[in-house]
């Protein structure tokens, strides 16, 4: 039992599947499911916020733990936890669902009660899933999160998406789902390893990230590779990222937003807390390839939303980027790269979703998301375009807003490794500024190009709830990042010193 | 002189027992039945095999588990007898409506399923090479002429000679190798045997080494393993669907029965020497099952190839040899009856639907989630299953044998196994992608009724595949109990 006597995280965890399954029970009354989504996930985001309440700041390890024997016979457990490296992306899971609910209203509008209930089934389904990932201790249980996200991220794209939805699903399926197969058979080998050295079962990362377990370099190469594939395709970052573009494009907003604001972090966060912790050797020999690949992910990421059209593909190919400089701060593998890459997930998280909700506005006024078919918009929509100016300061790390600090921190440790690295992955700023302030130019400064624009109705109040609310987390963290970072760091630097400990008991043991 | 009375206790094949009564008493009560009241054989046939399953829960800790060195009631055989009669009672259930609507003689019916389910059980509990082959034939004739018994359906009739030809060809093959191991072990009895091959130490003759290889042939034909696969496809297309539910579980559970006893027991002690073939089988069956899955639109034949790669991933557990592939592989055959039976079960719901040739086509089932949601979601649930997606209980299956095999140091052949999961999941998405993504043919909605007793099926194995996926302790457990004793000899 945890320190609260009390399953808080499980309950987390499950409140959104209990959830889901009442609200397909909840009759033909569409008007009640949505309100019942969106009182499970409110109640579901107060829960984990008490998380953080009760979180104590001094302990590095795992807290909240629920821990239950599940399948004996195969050493596999039932455990969750919780640290300061998932606390902040459970909260951001819960968070982000919430927005999700709340864009979902107006999408649901037009659709049959069937579609629904099923849409919100999903939804609530989706969100447990992903909660799963991130508070899972036994690697089992991990995996049948990560992959338990597919079914209803699958069904979601492919019912509700846009015009090619069923082959972005599909592909988004596939990619993702070969990305991880391999990941199985190295967790299985971790456990041989195991049982091999102590004749015990167990799936549990602690004992298997123990400094004894022994693990030759070439054994923890291929290892590594088989966890780091997973989760590089689910970032992702170049070459594995071409199911991004049509998954995100395709998806409806809510998913979308969804998608780039937590799916993605649960490749960070494998990144972190299984490749850094379990093949220190490994990572350090990756590094520089992995490197390459995240600055090509930066470089190609930024040049392509440069020349989008489609507002929402530009956004897609942002998130890349982003997420191509989040995997070169974890891959720096010190403090600052790490809970850098922690802060500016939370920070991408906001900044994406808030971009999304805004092109889904744009198109659902216009009926298009090209760049040519606005302009000038400041004069007609003036609150709008502050607010989404100040979005994309944010993006694109001014000071004072959330993606500052989080980016500063990651190119703060990626320097201590290779100022050569950091001068590249710093290009990534550079050139994120300028395609997001070249959209903002395009679409909103200059003169009123189009007729059609001049009407458009400035944000409604009922936008302005689901908008503000990120707005104004965007300046909070961006004012006061020590609230991210101080949770965050005992745990990440006994990881780090538990990779130390342990890459030099490996080297030791390889001589 | 001292005369050896020996021991004959008829409670080790009571269950066996049960069911051939069964199938006696339901010709016989056919013979006094209207034809309108027939489909009330299903229910008899369905007391008769919860009886048998009862009677071998009951006599799990037997005293006495052989019955002179020919059957046994050890776990092993009783574990089986469980899958075994568990598809043999859904496929009842499947049947009620469909051997009515397609007009199959219903006395005939009901007693060769039984029957095949007798021959099955017993295979499960030979241990002497005759009884095997004894109980293979048994099943085996039973099922040549279910397949066979919609005469007015010229695949059936196809289907039903392919599957005799071959299966009498592969009968032969056993034989052939049954005959090798006599002449050389000079002994029938699996345990004799395995004492010969003790005895050996180490050495493997080459007699001995053929006779294994046909026996693996002869098997390998019945579980449709690649390359003895071709008959799969035209079979389980042309054989009445209530009759591919039921041999795509039973022959493949009773083949798998008898290959892990003759691997596992019998030649346990030369693993080394035969490990590598099975591997290679298994390697070759799932690769070449899903590649020719990939382009099927044809449900009936996907599935007869899906089921060829699924028994490549059974046989993963199996070539590992070790305690937990041998459980994983029971395990595996246990979750295979609730998931692939019912995805037959769910073909001919939208058979009657959709019409008979229709109803087995991607193009009968798009658009099923608008019209039937409940029965979308349960073939929606059985192809992820299939397909090996976690929580459902096909992850867990497939996690149990993939983690036997890099136990055994076959990591290769996990790898292998993950790799055709992926490609594997393309055309069971298929099936889920028609039925909620696609428009539906005709816009008359819900056009009929589904049967009662096949609802009650599709639920109760459903409910199955998602317990097990969840809870499957208690039967990961009782497998490896099974199998301890098996492997300790």
């Amino acid at each position: 039992m945890n320190q609260l006597g009390f399953p808080l995280l499980s309950i987390v965890i499950f409140l959104p599947l209990i959830g889901a399954v009442v609200a397909l029970f909840l009759g033909k009354n569409r008007m009640a499911v949505k309100v019942w989504a969106l009182i499970v996930s409110l109640a579901d985001l107060v829960l984990a916020c008490s998380l953080w309440g009760l979180f104590d700041y001094g302990r590095a390890g795992m807290q909240f733990v629920d821990r239950l024997a599940w399948i004996e016979p195969l050493g596999i457990q039932y455990s969750t936890g919780v640290d300061g490296i998932s606390l902040w992306l459970l909260i951001l899971t819960s968070f982000l669902s919430l927005v999700a609910v709340l864009m979902s209203w107006k999408f649901l509008e037009r659709r049959s009660e069937a579609d629904v209930r099923s849409y919100t089934f999903l939804l609530l389904t989706l969100e447990t899933g992903v909660l799963g990932v991130f508070a899972a201790v036994d690697l089992i249980l991990f995996y049948i999160f990560w992959e338990a996200v597919l079914i209803p991220t699958y069904f979601l794209i492919g019912r509700w998406g846009g015009e090619h939805r069923v082959r972005a699903a599909l592909k988004f399926f596939l990619y993702t789902m070969a990305g991880s197969a391999l990941m199985l058979v190295a967790i299985l080998a971790l456990a041989v390893v195991h049982v091999q050295a102590t004749g015990v079962w167990t799936f549990d990362r602690l004992a298997l990230a123990q400094g004894g377990l022994p693990l030759p370099r070439s054994a923890q190469m291929w290892l590594f590779l088989a966890f780091a594939l997973a989760f590089v395709v689910k970032a992702p970052i170049w070459p594995l990222h071409t199911w991004l573009p049509d998954a995100y494009v395709e998806s409806p907003t809510p998913v979308a937003a969804l998608l780039a604001g937590v799916l993605s972090k649960m490749g960070i966060y494998g990144l972190i807390r299984f490749c850094l912790p379990l093949f220190p050797s490994a990572v350090e020999a990756a590094r520089p390839w992995i490197w390459l690949l995240a600055i090509i992910s930066i470089v190609y990421g930024s040049f392509i939303a440069l020349v989008q059209r489609d507002m929402k593909r530009l956004v897609a190919f942002s998130s890349l980027a982003h997420m191509g400089l989040i995997v070169a701060g974890v891959l720096a593998a010190n403090a600052q790269g790490v809970q850098g890459a922690l802060l500016q997930s939370v920070s991408h998280g906001l900044t994406v979703t808030a971009l999304f909700i805004f092109v889904d506005l744009l198109e659902s006024r216009r009926g298009t998301r090209l760049v040519d078919d606005f302009g000038g918009l400041w004069k007609s929509i003036p609150i709008f375009g502050t607010l989404l100016l100040t979005v994309i300061l944010a993006s694109i790390g001014l000071p004072g807003l959330s993606g500052f600090p989080g980016e500063f921190t990651m190119l703060v440790g990626i320097f201590q490794q290779s100022p050569a690295a950091a001068v590249f992955a710093t290009l990534g700023i550079v050139l994120g500024a300028w395609y997001m302030l070249s959209l903002f130019r395009k679409t909103f400064a200059g003169p009123l190009a189009h007729a059609e624009n001049r009407t458009l109705p400035d944000l409604r109040r009922r936008e302005a709830a689901v908008v503000v609310p990120l707005v104004v987390l965007m300046f909070v963290i961006g004012i006061l990042p020590n609230l991210i970072l101080r949770p965050t760091d005992a745990a990440v630097n006994d990881l780090l010193n538990r990779a130390e400990e342990r890459r030099v008991v490996l080297m030791g043991s390889s001589k | 002189m001292d005369i050896a009375i020996p021991s004959f206790n008829l409670m080790v094949i009571a269950p066996e027992i049960v069911v051939l009564v069964t199938a006696l008493l339901v010709m016989g009560i056919d013979l006094t039945l209207r034809k309108e009241q027939r489909s009330r054989l299903a229910w008899v046939g369905l007391v008769g095999v919860a009886a048998a399953a009862g009677l071998s829960y009951y006599i799990w800790d037997g005293t006495d588990p052989a019955l002179q060195d020919m059957l046994a009631a050890d776990g092993y055989a009783l574990f089986l007898n469980l899958v075994i009669l568990a598809a043999a009672a859904l496929a009842i259930l499947f049947s009620v409506e469909y051997v009515e609507r397609t007009g199959l003689a219903q006395g005939e019916y009901y007693t060769l399923l039984l029957l095949s389910t007798a021959g099955m059980m017993l295979m499960a509990a030979a241990i002497n090479l005759m009884t095997i082959f004894l109980a293979l034939e048994i099943l085996s004739i039973a099922l040549y002429v279910l397949v066979g018994l919609n005469r007015a359906e010229r695949n059936s009739a196809e289907a039903a000679i392919k599957y005799l030809l071959l299966g009498a060809f592969a009968s032969g093959f056993l034989l052939y190798g049954m005959a090798l191991v006599y002449g050389q072990a000079g002994t029938t009895s699996l345990a004799g045997v395995r004492q010969y091959v003790l005895s050996l130490a180490g050495e493997f003759p080459v007699l001995l080494a053929v006779g294994l290889g046909l026996m693996i042939v002869g098997f390998g034909f019945k579980v449709a393993l690649v390359p003895f696969q071709m008959w799969t496809p035209d079979v389980y297309q042309g054989a009445p669907t209530s009759v591919t539910a039921f041999m795509s579980v039973g022959a493949k559970v009773a083949g798998f029965a008898a290959l892990g006893r003759v691997a596992l027991y019998t030649f346990g002690p030369a693993r080394g020497d035969w490990q590598w073939v099975l591997a290679v089988l298994a390697a070759l069956t799932m690769t070449a099952g899903n590649l020719m899955a990939l382009g099927q639109t044809n449900l009936k034949r996907m599935l007869a190839y899906s089921g060829i790669a699924q028994a490549g991933y059974i046989l993963v557990g199996l070539a590992a040899g070790n305690e937990s592939g041998t459980g994983g592989m029971l395990f595996y055959l246990f979750v295979y009856a609730f998931m692939n039976a019912p995805a037959f079960a769910v073909i001919i719901a939208v058979s009657r639907m959709e019409g008979e040739d229709q109803g087995e086509t991607l193009d009968g089932f798009s658009g099923l989630a608008a019209r039937k949601p409940w029965l979308a979601a349960a073939m929606a649930l059985f192809m992820l299953s299939l397909a090996g997606l976690p929580p459902l209980a096909g992850f867990l299956a497939k996690l149990t044998v993939f983690g036997a095999a890099v136990q055994a140091d076959l990591t290769w052949l996990a790898i292998v196994g993950v790799i055709n999961s992926v490609m594997a999941a393309y055309y069971y998405l298929r099936v889920v992608l028609v039925m909620y993504m696609k428009e539906g043919r005709s816009t008359k909605a819900a056009a009929g009724v589904i049967c009662p007793a096949l609802q009650v099926g599709l639920g109760m194995a459903a409910v199955a595949i998602v317990l097990l996926g969840l809870w499957p302790a208690p039967i990961v457990e009782l497998a490896r109990i099974t199998v301890a004793a098996l492997l300790g000899g």
